[in-house]
C-alpha cells in the first residue's frame, strides 16, 4: 500500500551501481576492513607472560617483587605479533558468554529464579539486559512521541511553526554528553529535581543516582528525550507529502480525526516509520554516552560501555575482550534488525 | 620624553635577556620535549619549572586527568607522541609490562646533579623513574564540628563510624562522611586501602592467583558499606573532585581524600569559616591493625623508549632541573610533599608524613595489579547497593579477574 520511492523505480541497477560506488568504497575502507581486523583480533589473546623476581626500590624502601621479563617476552612477540591464538576462547569466557559458568549454574541452582539471578550477575548478560531494556522502552516511545509531536505541530498555524520546530529539535542539537550532564546535575540530591523529589516523597534518603531502578528509568527518559526529535523531523517531513484529496474525501464522509490518521496518514508514511524504527533500534542498541554522563557505571552497563571499559578503564588494555564484545554487538544488532529487514525485503520483492 | 621611553624599553629588554640567561645553566640546544602528566597543582608547578630550563628545545605538555587512558597507546607508537610521562606507582606498571620506558642510569650519571638517591626508582638494578613527590589518602576533619560535639579526632575507621553516627544523631549533618566511592577506579582504590589496612594480600604468594575471598576481604567490604551508609546516597558517582565540593559546601565533617588535594581545600576560595576549621590528620587504621588503611604513592617522571636519544636527553635535562630544584620546593611547599632536597614540610603535609611514620605500605607494583583493580571497581558495587552478599561479590571479583588475567597471559 505504501508509495514507492521514485528513486528506486526510476533508477536502473547499473546507474545505481555507479551512483553507490564511491560510498561503497569508503564504507569498505573505513567500516568493512576495521570490522574484519576487529574480528581477527577477537580470536587472539596475549602470550603467556614470562615474569621474573627482581628487587624494586622506591622512596619508601626496597622489596622483592615480580616484573615481566622483557627479553624473553619481546622474542615471543616478534615471532607472533598477533598474540596467542585463542579461537572462541574469549567469546565463551566468564566475562563474555560464560558458557561453562551457565552450565554450572544450571546444575547447581535449585529454582529457575535463582538460575536467572546467577546468570544476570555475569557482566555480559548484565549489560545485555540493560541494553535490551533500553531499546525496548526507548524505541517505541520515540516513535510514538515523535509522531504525536509531528501531528500536533502540523496542525498549528504556520506563523509560529518555525520557532516551535526549532525548540522541538533542541534535544537533538545538544551534544548527548552535555545533555546528560545537565540532567545529571538536576537530579542530584541537591539539584532542582532531586531535592524536590525528596520533598515530595518525604524521604531524605531518596536518590535517583544510587538506586538501580531509578537510574535505569532516568537514562531511559533521557534517551526518549534525546531521540524523539529525530523521529519528529522525519515524520514531519513525511506528513507534508500526505495527499490532501483523500483526507478531504474522508472529512466529507464523516471520518473522525483518529480515523483519518489511522486509515490515511499512517499507511501513507508507513515506509518512513520502518526507517525511523530501524535507525532508532541501531542507535539505542549502542547506548553509551548517557552512562558516562550520568556516572551510572555502577548501576547500568551497556555492551558499548563494556567495550569502552576494556579499552580504557584498566591500566592494562584488553584488546581481545573489547574485540569479542564488538563482534557480538554487531551480531546483536543484526538479530534485532532481522525481522524489519526481512519484511522490507519481502515488500520490495512483491512491489517489483 | 621620547628618549627616556626608549631607554626604559632598552633597559627592560636587557633585563629580559639577562633574566632568561639565568636559566642558561640547562643550556639545552636542541631536541623536542613533550610531557604527559596528570592534572593537579603540584604537577603543573613541576612541569612549569622544567619549562623554565628548556633552552632552545621545543616544549609541549598535556595535563589531563585522563592520562591513564592515553599513556600506553601514545607511548606504543614509534616515535612515541610523548617523550616523558609523569607516572605513579600504579601507572608505571603498564609501561613496564609493555616495555615502553627506558632506563635512566646514564642520564642520571651525566645530568642528575642534585637528585637524591632516595628519589630513584630502581627495578632490577636499573633506574626506571625519578620520583619527586609523595602522596596518600588520609583523614580531613572539621575541627569546629568535632569540638562542639565533644568528639576526639578519630584514629581508626571504627572511630570514624562512631563519630559520624554521633554527628548524624545530633542533626547537624545528614551525611557527615565522604570518600571517593565512584564506581570504577576510585572505589577499587578505597577497597585496596581498606584491605591493606586489614593486613590482606591480593595474590597467593609468588603467583598471579587471586586470594581476596577471605575473612579480611569480607571485613573490608563490611567496613566500606558502613562508611557508605554515612555518606551522601549518591556516593557511587562521587570522585575526589565531587567530595571536595561537598566539603566546601559544609555538608561533610569527616573525609578521606588525597593529600595532593589539600592545597585546593585550604586556599582562599570558598567559605572562610569552613577553610579555617578544616584540619588534616594521618590516615586511619582499621580492625586493630597497626598499619594505616592507606597506600603510599610516589609521582615521578619516566622517559619514553620509542623516542630519539636526543629528545630523551633534552627531556631528562629539563625534568631533572625541576626534580632537584630547591627554589621550586621552597616556593611551592604548600602544594605537595616533595621528595626533593630542601623541602620543609608544612601543615598541609601532615597526612603523608604521618602515613610514612605509621609505616603505610606502598601501592602494590605488580604486573597484574591493574587487572585486579579493574575487577574490584565494577564487581563490588552490587554489594554496596545491598543486592549481593560480601562473599558473592568477592567471588565475582576473583572470577572477573581470572578471565582477564587469562586473556592477558598471567594465568
Amino acid at each position: 500500500m505504501g508509495i514507492k520511492s521514485p528513486l528506486i523505480t526510476l533508477m536502473p541497477n547499473k546507474t545505481f551501481f555507479w551512483f553507490f560506488l564511491p560510498t561503497g568504497l569508503a564504507m569498505i575502507l573505513f567500516i568493512g576492513l576495521p570490522i574484519i581486523s576487529t574480528g581477527i583480533q577477537s580470536f587472539y589473546a596475549q602470550h603467556d607472560q614470562v615474569v621474573k623476581e627482581v628487587k624494586k626500590c622506591d622512596p619508601f624502601g626496597c622489596t622483592v617483587s615480580i616484573v615481566v621479563d622483557q627479553e624473553k617476552t619481546s622474542k615471543i612477540r616478534e615471532e607472533k605479533p598477533l598474540g596467542k591464538f585463542n579461537g572462541f576462547g574469549t567469546y565463551v569466557d566468564r566475562n563474555h558468554l560464560a558458557i561453562e559458568e551457565i552450565g554450572k549454574f544450571w546444575n547447581e541452582t535449585n529454582s529457575f529464579g535463582e538460575f536467572v539471578d546467577q546468570v544476570t550477575n555475569l557482566p555480559f548478560y548484565k549489560a545485555l539486559i540493560f541494553t535490551l531494556t533500553y531499546c525496548l522502552f526507548v524505541t517505541p516511545n520515540v516513535l510514538l512521541l515523535g509522531f504525536i509531536i509531528a501531528l500536533s505541530l502540523n496542525a498549528v498555524t504556520r506563523r509560529i511553526r518555525g520557532p516551535l520546530i526549532f525548540g522541538t529539535i533542541l534535544p537533538m542539537i545538544v551534544t548527548p554528553l552535555v545533555g546528560s550532564l545537565v540532567l545529571f546535575w538536576m537530579i542530584d540530591a541537591e539539584g532542582i529535581i532531586g531535592a524536590n523529589l525528596q520533598m515530595l516523597m518525604d524521604d531524605p534518603y531518596l536518590s535517583l543516582k544510587s538506586s538501580k531502578t531509578l537510574t535505569w528509568i532516568t537514562i531511559i527518559i533521557y534517551g526518549i528525550w534525546h531521540h524523539s526529535p529525530f523521529a519528529f523531523v522525519v515524520f514531519y517531513a513525511a506528513l507534508q507529502t500526505v495527499p490532501q484529496e483523500p483526507v478531504e474525501a474522508a472529512i466529507i464522509d464523516g471520518a473522525s480525526r483518529w480515523q483519518r490518521v489511522r486509515h490515511i496518514v499512517l499507511p501513507h508514511i508507513y515506509p518512513v516509520v520502518t526507517f525511523v524504527a530501524l535507525i532508532s533500534l541501531m542507535d539505542n542498541f549502542r547506548v553509551f554516552e548517557p552512562i558516562i554522563g550520568f556516572s551510572a557505571e555502577g548501576s547500568a552497563q551497556s555492551l558499548s560501555w563494556l567495550i569502552y571499559d576494556n579499552l580504557v578503564n584498566e591500566e592494562v588494555i584488553l584488546f581481545g575482550s573489547a574485540a569479542a564484545t564488538s563482534m557480538m554487538t554487531i551480531v546483536g544488532i543484526a538479530i534485532l534488525l532481522a525481522p524489519v529487514l526481512i519484511r522490507t525485503w519481502k515488500e520490495f520483492r512483491t512491489a517489483r | 620624553m621620547r628618549e627616556t621611553n626608549m631607554k626604559k624599553i632598552l633597559i627592560s629588554l636587557l633585563f629580559l635577556l639577562f633574566g632568561t640567561s639565568a636559566y642558561a645553566d640547562c643550556n639545552i640546544k636542541s631536541g623536542s620535549i613533550n610531557i604527559l602528566a596528570n592534572d593537579f597543582p603540584a604537577l603543573r608547578t613541576f612541569v612549569e619549572t622544567a619549562k623554565g630550563c628548556k633552552g632552545s628545545a621545543d616544549f609541549k605538555v598535556t595535563h589531563s586527568s585522563e592520562h591513564n587512558k592515553i599513556a600506553v597507546p601514545a607511548l606504543t607508537a614509534n616515535p612515541s607522541e610523548f617523550s616523558a610521562r609523569i607516572a605513579a606507582n600504579s601507572s608505571i606498571v603498564p609501561l613496564m609490562n609493555q616495555d615502553l620506558i627506558r632506563p635512566l642510569d646514564d642520564l642520571v650519571k651525566k645530568y642528575g646533579k642534585g637528585i637524591q638517591d632516595s628519589q630513584l626508582i630502581t627495578i632490577d638494578g636499573k633506574i626506571m623513574a625519578v620520583a619527586f613527590m609523595a602522596n596518600t589518602q588520609h583523614l580531613y576533619y572539621r575541627e569546629d564540628v568535632l569540638k562542639e560535639l565533644g568528639i576526639a579526632v578519630p584514629k581508626t575507621y571504627e572511630e570514624v563510624v562512631a563519630a559520624s553516627e554521633k554527628i548524624r544523631a545530633s542533626g547537624k549533618m545528614q551525611y557527615p562522611y565522604a570518600a571517593a566511592y565512584k564506581a570504577g577506579w576510585n572505589l577499587a582504590e578505597e577497597f585496596v586501602n581498606m584491605y591493606i589496612g586489614h593486613g590482606g594480600e591480593f595474590f597467593k604468594a609468588g603467583t598471579a592467583q587471586p586470594s581476596i575471598n577471605n575473612a579480611k576481604g569480607v571485613a573490608t567490604l563490611n567496613m566500606l558499606k558502613k562508611l557508605a551508609g554515612l555518606s551522601n546516597p549518591d556516593y557511587l558517582t562521587h570522585d575526589s573532585e565531587a567530595i571536595k565540593v561537598e566539603w566546601e559546601s559544609g555538608n561533610v565533617a569527616l573525609m578521606t581524600l588525597w593529600a595532593s588535594r589539600s592545597g585546593t581545600l585550604l586556599d582562599d576560595d570558598g567559605d572562610a569559616k569552613i577553610t579555617a576549621a578544616t584540619k588534616l590528620t594521618g590516615p586511619a587504621t582499621v580492625a586493630g591493625g597497626n598499619i594505616p588503611a592507606a597506600t603510599l604513592w610516589w609521582d615521578g617522571f619516566t622517559l619514553a623508549k620509542n623516542r630519539s636519544d636526543a629528545d630523551a636527553e633534552a627531556t631528562f635535562r629539563a625534568l631533572a632541573h625541576a626534580a632537584a630544584n630547591k627554589k621550586m620546593v621552597a616556593d611551592a611547599a604548600d602544594q605537595a610533599v616533595w621528595l626533593i632536597e630542601g623541602f620543609k614540610p608544612g601543615p598541609k603535609s601532615i597526612g603523608v608524613i604521618e602515613a610514612v611514620k605509621m609505616k603505610a605500605k606502598p601501592y602494590p607494583m605488580l604486573p597484574q595489579m591493574g587487572l585486579m583493580h579493574g575487577a574490584l571497581g565494577s564487581e563490588i558495587v552490587e554489594f554496596l547497593q545491598g543486592k549481593e552478599s560480601a562473599e558473592q561479590a568477592l567471588k565475582d571479583v576473583e572470577a572477573a579477574y581470572m578471565s582477564k588475567a587469562k586473556e592477558q597471559g598471567f594465568l
